[in-house]
């Protein structure tokens, strides 16, 4: 399906002169203007789908940066992931569990590495999260 | 840890403390421009150079011919690391830090970029090393101590880049790297990391590298290395570096910490210059604020080091006549195996080498803005434009890697049909992407994207967690190991026994690994010569020998091969008879004694030899030869007989004659010794002459072996000569007195 969806470029020749007639009359400052313009207009999606997105590797730099070591982040994310709460962001379900157990996040971190509140974690949210 | 010179790196006390070790600084380092005075070396002025360094080694032609002068160029020269051991890797990098280099390049091990998390502990690797937290500890503490012993900072660098790539990016912001690769089409095109995935990490690793000050390298060189014809990909790699440098702006990189990784699209017998000029010129008009990583050729590298070495020369006066903020090498033994120790120094000092020799070219040579270059630059230029706008065309940057756009190997717009094609939604890691809730939230600093923070706490959002390992590294949590088999210790544990007995083996890669080259010429064909070399390693006694250069000298009288093989026993330095090195006496002292008892000399080079040069460096006073001590020389010229010297200097009464000898076959310069010695006997005067002999090929053992009193070899100043005329004398004299 995939195959379809993205036809391959076959053998072409080098059609260099019919295509380049646009821009033969352009000042070398216009040529540039043009392919900074183009570079904008291909990369801008890109970076806004990483704005609005997360995977488990940014999840896990989160835990990191809070101070989880890497093997810890490793499995807390995972667990995260299962429970559908991703999307909320690792670090914040840390944040509410420690908020709701009165702990500081590391010593969350530590309890649910252990398997506990992994029955809280649904209740979590007003949503109830797992919509992924 | 105090540097010293005359000591080895102590791993153990590198490995000692490292949990509570932390990095001096963050962020990138370039050489500091010498002006003025400090432009002015050895007699020489400058324009292209940097500070100089506390401790090196200059260049071989420096020490004897330049007063040992090491001026160091103006740019970062980068030397790429990987033997897959970290322990041997930092030994590596003080070699290359005494030769020039200051941007030492950690290859990773292959494999992961493919490794979902980060790898702990130290692990062996393949290609290269697992890149763990202790790893880059344990080296930057090594570059630490090696930095203070150069007088120049280091910049450390590995790569943030496959599944892992937002953590990799947080640990090296953490543990103070100074640069790394970042580019989220390497993990797309070569590493077949799902796309989706690649650049929504990306933007994280990006923005953690900036507030680290890294300085970032992107990937497109590597177009260069997979394409089969790698300068029709041209105006792609325009593309690929234009598609990185913007995306790492967005997420908020300033220019001047983006460097593109830019390499000489080919190589001879190509006309390489005029193909290559052309491009590096569109390259620099078209990213003029970023910085330029000059990387040598490696498409075109195979077993011939000297092969590889003028490729790479050719490559550094393209960056004389452009230019390059860091200067990349390639060890010439690239094409042939990983890396060997000496040729990572033996690239440095190529990239020195040339670039000093290179120095100040721009003044007198410009690059021409018409004509051929001109249009050859503007054509690049106008085919990456159309590239970028098919892209756009065909519905974006993904839909053109499906389609099979990239590493094409057609000049654009031609196509071949024979590109790298992605599906994606596949590759490592796919579907693993999510999108953010409303209510996502991330308390910590420097994340990128959309972050549903408290507005108390957009400043510093890490305060709702009373700090992040950004603002406060006490909350970094260490790992030592976790393999209890494949580590440091286990490694140290089975080199103990050599490292204790002070034993010695020879060595390329790793410590005492035992190998060794054999250069041969075999007058046989290629084939014959191939299984003939094997045989005579064999017979040498070198374990597992494999041929790794052959080349035809004529395809029925010779071929000349190099031939790697390991020895099978180490050397007690204890147990080896080594001549002590002559103490030479202070030269005021020389001058006192010859002022005492005026000396004499006779000198000539003797025989059917030319050569004075060497003879005159030993008397002459310019030179600060024996005329400097106030020692009266007699030079009589070249080609001189024997019997003539002799002759002289019984005539004026010399005490000490100078021979010189330089390169013969046969051993004429045997024999020349020989017949000095036997005529001084016959006319009786043996007792009366001190006899030295000099030459390239003369040693102090050989001379006296022929009879003479003395030998000096390359390398003989007249000091040393002066020295061992008045000792000799002074010895003569008290053993009159008795």
């Amino acid at each position: 399906m995939s195959k379809q969806q993205h036809p391959r470029v076959g053998k072409r020749p080098d059609d260099f002169e019919q295509r380049r007639e646009h821009l033969k009359e352009l000042t070398d400052e216009e040529l540039q203007e043009r392919f900074w313009q183009l570079t904008d207009d291909i990369v801008r999606p890109l970076i806004e789908m990483a704005r609005s997105h997360t995977s488990p590797s940014i999840e896990r730099s989160v835990l990191l940066r809070m101070g989880f070591s890497s093997v810890e982040a490793k499995e807390l994310v995972e667990r995260i992931q299962d429970a559908g709460l991703l999307g909320k962001g690792a670090g914040h379900v840390l944040l509410k569990v420690a908020q709701a157990n009165e702990l500081s996040v590391r010593e969350a971190g530590l309890a649910m590495l252990d398997g506990e509140y992994t029955d809280q974690l649904e209740q979590l949210f007003d949503d109830g999260g797992g919509s992924q | 840890m105090k540097p010293s010179p005359q000591e080895k790196l102590d791993l153990n006390e590198i490995l000692e403390d490292l949990e509570n070790y932390r990095p001096r600084r963050r962020g990138w380092n370039w050489r500091q421009p010498a002006e003025g005075d400090e432009a002015q070396v050895g007699g020489f002025d400058f324009e292209q150079i940097s500070l100089p360094l506390d401790n090196s080694v200059p260049l071989p032609a420096a020490e004897r011919s330049f007063d040992g002068i090491d001026p160091q160029p103006d740019c970062v020269i980068t030397t790429e690391i990987a033997s897959g051991r970290f322990e041997d890797d930092i030994r590596r990098m003080r070699m290359a830090a005494w030769h020039g280099a200051d941007h030492m390049m950690v290859i990773r091990t292959a494999g992961q970029s493919h490794f979902d998390g980060l790898i702990e502990g130290t692990p062996e690797g393949v290609g290269g090393i697992p890149i763990t937290r202790k790893q880059i500890r344990a080296t930057r503490k090594a570059l630490d101590i090696i930095e203070d012993e150069v007088g120049r900072p280091l910049n450390f660098h590995s790569y943030v880049s496959g599944v892992a790539g937002s953590e990799i990016a947080v640990l090296f912001a953490e543990e103070g790297m100074a640069g790394a690769h970042q580019d989220p089409q390497y993990n797309v095109l070569y590493r077949n990391v799902n796309m989706v995935r690649s650049f929504v990490d990306a933007a994280l690793a990006k923005r953690i590298m900036n507030w680290a000050e890294m300085l970032q390298i992107d990937g497109a060189h590597n177009a260069n290395a997979t394409a089969r014809e790698a300068w029709k990909v041209m105006p792609e790699l325009l593309v690929q570096h234009a598609i990185n440098t913007r995306y790492s702006e967005l997420a908020g990189m300033p220019r001047e910490r983006i460097a593109l990784s830019t390499v000489p699209p080919t190589a001879p017998p190509a006309p390489a210059m005029r193909m290559d000029l052309p491009y590096a010129v569109a390259v620099r008009e078209l990213f003029g604020e970023c910085k330029m990583r000059a990387q040598m050729n490696t498409r075109y590298i195979e077993s011939d080091t000297r092969e590889a070495t003028v490729t790479h020369v050719l490559n550094l006066v393209l960056s004389r006549l452009t230019s390059a903020d860091l200067q990349s090498t390639i060890t010439p033994d690239e094409g042939r195996n990983v890396p060997w120790h000496y040729m990572n120094v033996a690239a440095v000092d190529t990239a020195k080498q040339a670039l000093l020799g290179l120095d100040g070219l721009q003044e007198m040579v410009q690059v021409k803005e018409d004509g051929p270059l001109y249009d050859k630059k503007r054509e690049i230029i106008e085919r990456a434009v159309l590239f970028l706008e098919e892209i756009r065309e065909v519905g974006g940057y993904f839909e053109a890697v499906a389609r099979g756009y990239f590493v094409d190997s057609g000049y654009y717009p031609e196509r071949n049909g024979d590109g790298i094609a992605r599906d994606p939604q596949g590759g490592v890691a796919a579907g693993e992407v999510m999108p953010r809730d409303d209510d996502y939230m991330a308390p910590v600093c420097e994340h990128f994207g959309y972050n549903n923070l408290p507005a108390e706490f957009d400043e510093q959002p890490c305060q709702m967690i009373d700090g992040c390992t950004l603002c406060d590294p006490d909350k970094i949590v260490y790992i030592d190991e976790l393999d209890p088999e494949d580590n440091v210790d286990r490694r140290m544990q089975q080199k103990e026994e050599m490292l204790e007995s002070g034993e010695i083996k020879p060595e390329v890669e790793w410590y005492g690994d035992g190998v060794v080259t054999l250069n041969m010429m075999l007058p046989a064909d290629e084939r014959t010569a191939h299984y003939a070399a094997l045989e005579f390693a064999e017979r040498l006694g070198l374990e597992n020998p494999e041929v790794i250069h052959q080349n035809v000298m004529h395809p029925a009288e010779a071929t000349y091969l190099e031939v790697r093989g390991e020895v099978p026993f180490s050397v007690d330095p204890d147990e080896l008879v080594i001549p002590e090195t002559e103490e030479l006496l202070p030269e005021d002292d020389i001058r006192a004694d010859i002022e005492e008892y005026p000396m004499k000399v006779v000198a000539a080079t003797v025989g059917e030899d030319e050569h004075s040069v060497g003879m005159r460096e030993i008397i002459d006073i310019k030179h600060g030869g024996l005329e400097r001590y106030g020692v009266e020389c007699e030079y009589l010229g070249t080609s001189v007989p024997v019997e003539k010297v002799v002759d002289a200097a019984i005539e004026i009464d010399a005490e000490a004659i100078l021979i010189s000898t330089i390169i013969t076959h046969a051993d004429i310069h045997r024999i020349n010794m020989q017949r000095l010695d036997q005529l001084c006997r016959e006319k009786g005067v043996r007792g009366d002459v001190i006899l030295v002999g000099g030459g390239t090929q003369i040693t102090d053992e050989l001379a006296r072996e022929c009879g003479l009193d003395a030998g000096f070899g390359r390398g003989t100043t007249g000091h040393d000569v002066a020295s061992f005329l008045v000792k000799f004398r002074r010895s003569n004299r008290s053993e009159e007195e008795e």
